[in-house]
This record gives C-alpha cells, structure tokens and sequence, in this order.
C-alpha cells in the first residue's frame, strides 16, 4: 500500500482511483467465484460420507425388492462412479438444476425458491430492526460510556449474546403464545399465516405470525452491532476533529451525528453486511422453533431425512450468502472510506 | 539487542539458577496478572459464576448419584410440578430435574473445553507456521482459512455433524474443525509482529532452528492472546452444543444442557406450558456462556490493555 502511494503521482487522487478500484473490483469477484467453486466442491464430497446407503434412507427401512432398489440409484444417479456423479453435479448446478429432493419428489431448486421468500422476510425483518437497534443504543452507550446506562446497555447485549436463540424462542412460545396463568396467548405459536385470510387481513396475519421470530433474531443479534458500533465510536472520541467542531460552538448532539458517528460507522459497515450473511444460516433454528416455511425449517426437515441433494443445496445456498454478503461489503467499503483498498 | 546482554549477565552470574530465576520471574508475572484481573468486576463475576458450577459438576456423583439417568427407574411420575423433592420437577420419563441439570453440566463444559482446546490448537499451530514459514506455505494456508473463515460455522458444524456418528467425540470435533479461523489469524498477525523482534534475529544467528524459533521463542509470545482466545471460544463452543444437541445431532444416550431441551421440546413441554422443565437448562447454558465471555474480555483486557476501549 506504501509503495502503491509513493509511485502513483501526487496531486492527482482522481486518477489513481480510476485504475485502482476496477482491478481491486476484479480481484474481489475473482476471490468470490473460487470461494464459491469450493463451496460446490464441498458440498458435493462432504454429504456423499454419510455411512450407509441413500438409497436405504429414501425407502425408509421398507422391505424393497432390489430391482426397485436399483430403480431408485438410476433415478437419482446414484449407480454411476463417483467422478461421473460430481461432473455431472456441477455441470447441472451451473444452469441451476441442483438435483432432486428425496423427501419431496420434488426440483431442489424449486423448493428453495419457494421457502426462500419467507426467510427474506423474516430476517430482513429483523436485520433492519437489529442494526438501527444496535447503532443507535451502541452510540448513546460511547457517548455516555462508563454511565450507568452504557453499563446495563453492554451488560444486557452480552447478556442476551449469551443466550441460545433456540431457548429465548421456545420461552416466548411458552409466555407468549401458549400463555402462563392469567396471561392469554397473545401471538401464533407458530407458521406464518393462519389461512383464508386475503388482501390487508392476511398481511395483518403475516406481521402477526412475525412478530416472535422477529424478536428471537433481533435479541440474540443486536448485541454485535452495539458492541461494535460502540468502541469504533469510542476509538473517534478523542479525535482532534471533534475538538475543533465543539470549539466552533457546535451543540453536543449535533457533533456525535454530523461528525463523530459517521467516521464510527465506517467499520461498522462491515460488519454489518457479514452479520445478514450470517442471520440467513443463524436463521436455521429461529425457523424450526417457530415452524417458520423458509430455508432454514427446510434444512431441519432434510437433515432429520436424511435428504441428500436437498441439504446440499441448501448448504450451497447459505454459504453462498455469506459470501456474497462479504464480497459486498469489500465491494462497497472502498466506495465509503476513500483510505482504503487503494 | 539489549535483551540479549542482559540474558547473558544473569546466566553468567549465576548458571545453575537460571531455571529458578525463569521460574520465579513466570510466578512474578501470574501474581501481576491476577492483581490486574481482580480489578475487572465483570471478569470475577463470571469466575464467581465458573466455580458455582464446576463445583456441582465435578462432584455430581456424590451430589446426585451416577444414576440420575437412568429412564427405567425414575423416582418420579412423568412431568411433575416443582416441589420439595424435586425442586425443578420432574422430566417426561419421571427423572429428577435438578439431578439431570447438574448431570448435565457434565457433558456440556467438557465438550465446551474440549472443542475450544481443538479449535485453538489448530488455530494456534495454522497460525504460527502460516506466520514463521512465509512464502507459499503461508499463502496456502491463508488462503484456506478465509475460506473456512467465510463459511457460514453453524452449517458446516452441522453438515459435519450429520455425515459423522452420533457421538460426543463428533460433536467435539464437528466444533472444533469450524471455529478455529478466528484464532489463526489473530496468532498469525502477532506471530509477524513477533518475528521482526531483534531476539529472533539473535536466536537464528546462533543457529537456531524453526522449531526452536516457533517453541521457544513464538509461542510463548502469542500464548496470552491464545489464553483469551480460549476463554471467548470455550463459550461459543458450549452454545453451539447445545444447539446441535437440540437439533438432534448429539449422542442420544448422554444427558446435556442442550439434549434437556430437545427432550422438553418432544415431550411438549412448549404448547402444554411447562416452563419448569425449559427454564433451568436454558439459564445453565446462558449463564455457563456468559460466564466465559467475562472472564475472557477481563483476560483480554489485562494482557492487551490498549483494547480496553470495549469494556
């Protein structure tokens, strides 16, 4: 990087951006699509060491003539070499063809599409919910760090990092949903939608089904973001620039928002971005507690199968997001903080 | 190069003493270390907490007896009320709950610390060849830790869990394959800043070789920051079990935190309103978690006080 800036001519930023960012662009997609190659090659040999037969699991322990056994390996491919098998898996993975689901008799494809709307709305959801959460309440604790309400703020996040999601779930079914003593069940204790509903009564359904997933997610994972948020702001309080637009006779409030916390967001950014990659696979658990149709109830229905290309291509699916939510956030910070990937 | 003449006066002083000296000098620093830790409130909370339930754990057979699992001869009937023989009620086979918690603890901190002890060791030794070995050695390895770095970690563990057999050995390694990135990088980034101090370069001229360098001089560098490490993975390790045992990938003969809650979970213990049976593992597991993640920013803290900004 030194040596990057003592060449590029000085006086002219302009220019150097303009060669610099498309190749770093390149290098970062380039970084991506073999992350992504490895994920398909992971996936494909990691589910074939299953000990046993596939072909056993999908006739779940029925008495089956072998003729229909050997149906069932030609019908899934199963009867070819390993090798063959894997050629032919990318080969239909890169036009979108990731086999056929035991369970369902059914296009993986298809039934991905079809769940994964659901999870999009769950975690989107709760991922603006969590991120506004956690910067603005990592913000007050930097502002007033070392108070007592920056002390219960931190405490309450680790806290609540600490918990599994899986519980704090199933506690507000039982509170919540089923009702204890005196307390009525206020929420759905699980699915998204109650049926027979249609136009403003289902989406008031919808929201009404939402609400508890939402909350699981946004407990266990806004703790991150505020922790985050607070020591990257905490790292700017002692900025000269802060001094200065205080001496200028700038009100407090105004230099934490116009100054302070939009340098402090800078690495939040990141983190951020890595964060919704993750609540798409973290989703696996809120989902299956809450009998929530997405991706993640999926995979629990495939494991317990076990459905072979079914919990393959959704492992492809999940990693895949994170990747792609990683390679944005790289693609997007230079953009943000000029000081960086140059 | 002041390090070195200053070795060399103590050894020549007096050779024989050398290995007392480096002992008293490691005592010196672990009583420093403790006086500093005993200033973070939160950090002796959380060993407050540790010893509350290592205790029980340890001495669980003497405190509950070695058969508080056993399903066919269950002192109780199946889901009992809390009441004064069993404090936190019975389970669905009729088994005393707090014995089973306690049981419990058990397995749940012994998978903890053994997958956080895998993870870190292979984050440790990833770490310190990636940082001493430059070249392609180091690219490589690199390179595979940012894949396994951008893996999504509960989906791989649960991927590895579900191809292997069901067994507590599984779910160790299942943990500690997925959570050691982390931990190479960190050891990896204060192996480089380690590597360019002039006391390597005094320990290479007078011929010593790599494994030398890495074990004398490295690891004993990057040891505190693995120390932390440790304390912070063991209580990610402890969640992640009992989330693979509540999704049904554990051994299902062994009595966990998290297996508790998949068999509250089947009994219906949610839609009938038995929150007794729920409560109790939960907090174990979320205090058990809790308790590391403070001891291990107090231990950060100590070491590296410049981090001291996230307290």
């Amino acid at each position: 990087m030194t040596a990057d800036a003592a060449s590029a001519p000085l006086g002219k930023p302009g220019a150097r951006t303009a060669t610099a960012y498309p190749r770093y662009l390149a290098g970062k997609l380039a970084g991506a699509a073999v992350s992504l190659l490895a994920v398909l090659v992971t996936s494909f040999f990691l589910f074939r060491l299953i000990p046993g037969d596939p072909v056993r699991f999908m006739t779940g322990g029925r008495q089956v003539s072998s003729e229909q056994l050997a149906n069932y390996r030609e019908q899934f491919g199963l009867d070819l070499p390993l090798w063959q098998q894997f050629t032919d898996y990318c080969g239909k993975a890169l036009t979108g063809d990731l086999g056929t689901s035991y369970q369902f008799n059914a296009p993986v494809i298809d039934k991905i599409t079809e769940a994964l709307p659901h999870t999009l709305l769950l975690t989107g959801t709760a991922f603006v919910i969590y991120t506004v959460l956690g910067i603005v309440l990592g913000t007050r604790s930097a502002w007033r760090h070392g108070r007592l309400g920056d002390r219960l703020n931190t405490g309450l996040a680790l806290v609540l990092y600490s918990v599994p999601s899986f519980w704090l779930g199933l506690l507000l079914i039982v509170t919540l949903s089923v009702g204890i003593g005196p307390l009525p069940g206020l929420f759905p204790t699980g699915g998204m939608e109650s049926g027979g509903e249609e136009g403003f009564a289902y989406v008031l359904d919808v929201a009404h089904h939402l609400v508890l997933p939402v909350v699981t997610l946004v407990a266990v994972e806004y703790g991150q973001t505020l922790l985050v948020t607070r020591s990257a702001l905490m790292d700017e309080m002692g900025s000269d620039y802060l001094t200065t637009a205080r001496a200028k006779g700038l009100r407090d409030d105004l230099v934490r928002r116009r100054h302070a916390v939009p340098n402090a967001l800078l690495p939040t950014v990141t983190l951020i971005f890595i964060n919704l990659g993750r609540t798409v696979a973290g989703v696996i658990l809120v989902e299956t507690v809450f009998s929530w149709p997405g991706l993640g109830g999926l995979f629990y229905q495939a494991l317990s199968v076990p459905d072979l290309p079914l919990v393959q291509g959704l492992f492809f699916v999940f990693a895949a997001a994170v990747i792609v939510m990683n390679t944005l956030a790289d693609l997007i910070y230079p953009l943000l903080d000029p000081r960086v990937g140059r | 190069m002041t390090t070195g003449t200053g070795m060399t006066k103590e050894q020549g002083s007096s050779p024989v003493r050398s290995r007392s000296l480096a002992r008293r000098r490691r005592r010196d620093s672990a009583a420093r270390f403790w006086r500093q830790y005993r200033t973070h409130r939160a950090g002796l909370f959380g060993l407050g907490a540790l010893l509350l339930f290592a205790l029980p754990a340890l001495t669980a057979p003497l405190l509950v007896g070695s058969d508080v699992d056993d399903v066919t001869d269950a002192p109780g009937g199946p889901l009992e009320d809390p009441s004064t023989a069993f404090p936190f009620g019975t389970d669905r086979f009729g088994r005393n709950l707090l014995g089973l918690v306690i049981w419990g603890a058990r397995v749940s901190l012994l998978v903890g610390l053994l997958a956080a002890v895998l993870s870190v060791a292979i984050g440790t030794l990833i770490g310190v060849t990636a940082g001493h070995f430059k070249g392609w050695y180091a690219t490589v390895t690199m390179r595979i830790t940012d894949w396994f770095l951008v893996m999504p970690t509960l989906v791989l563990a649960i991927a590895l869990a579900t191809v292997m057999p069901r067994s507590l050995l599984t779910i160790v390694v299942a943990i500690g394959v997925t959570t050691w990135p982390t931990t190479a990088r960190l050891v990896r980034a204060q192996t480089l800043a380690v590597e360019t101090r002039p006391y390597i370069e005094r320990a290479r001229a007078l011929g010593g070789g790599h494994w030398h360098i890495m074990s004398r001089h490295v690891l004993p560098n990057v040891m505190p920051l693995v120390l932390a490490q440790t304390t912070l993975i063991i209580s990610s390790a402890i969640l992640a079990e009992a989330t693979l045992a509540f999704l049904g990938l554990g051994d299902p003969t062994v009595v966990s935190w998290g297996a508790l809650l998949q068999d509250a979970r089947e009994a219906g213990a949610v839609s009938s309103g038995h929150w007794w049976y729920l409560v109790p593992p939960g907090v174990a597991i979320a205090v058990v978690a809790l308790a590391f993640t403070l001891c291990g920013r107090a231990v950060e803290q100590v070491l590296n006080p410049r981090l001291g900004v996230s307290r």
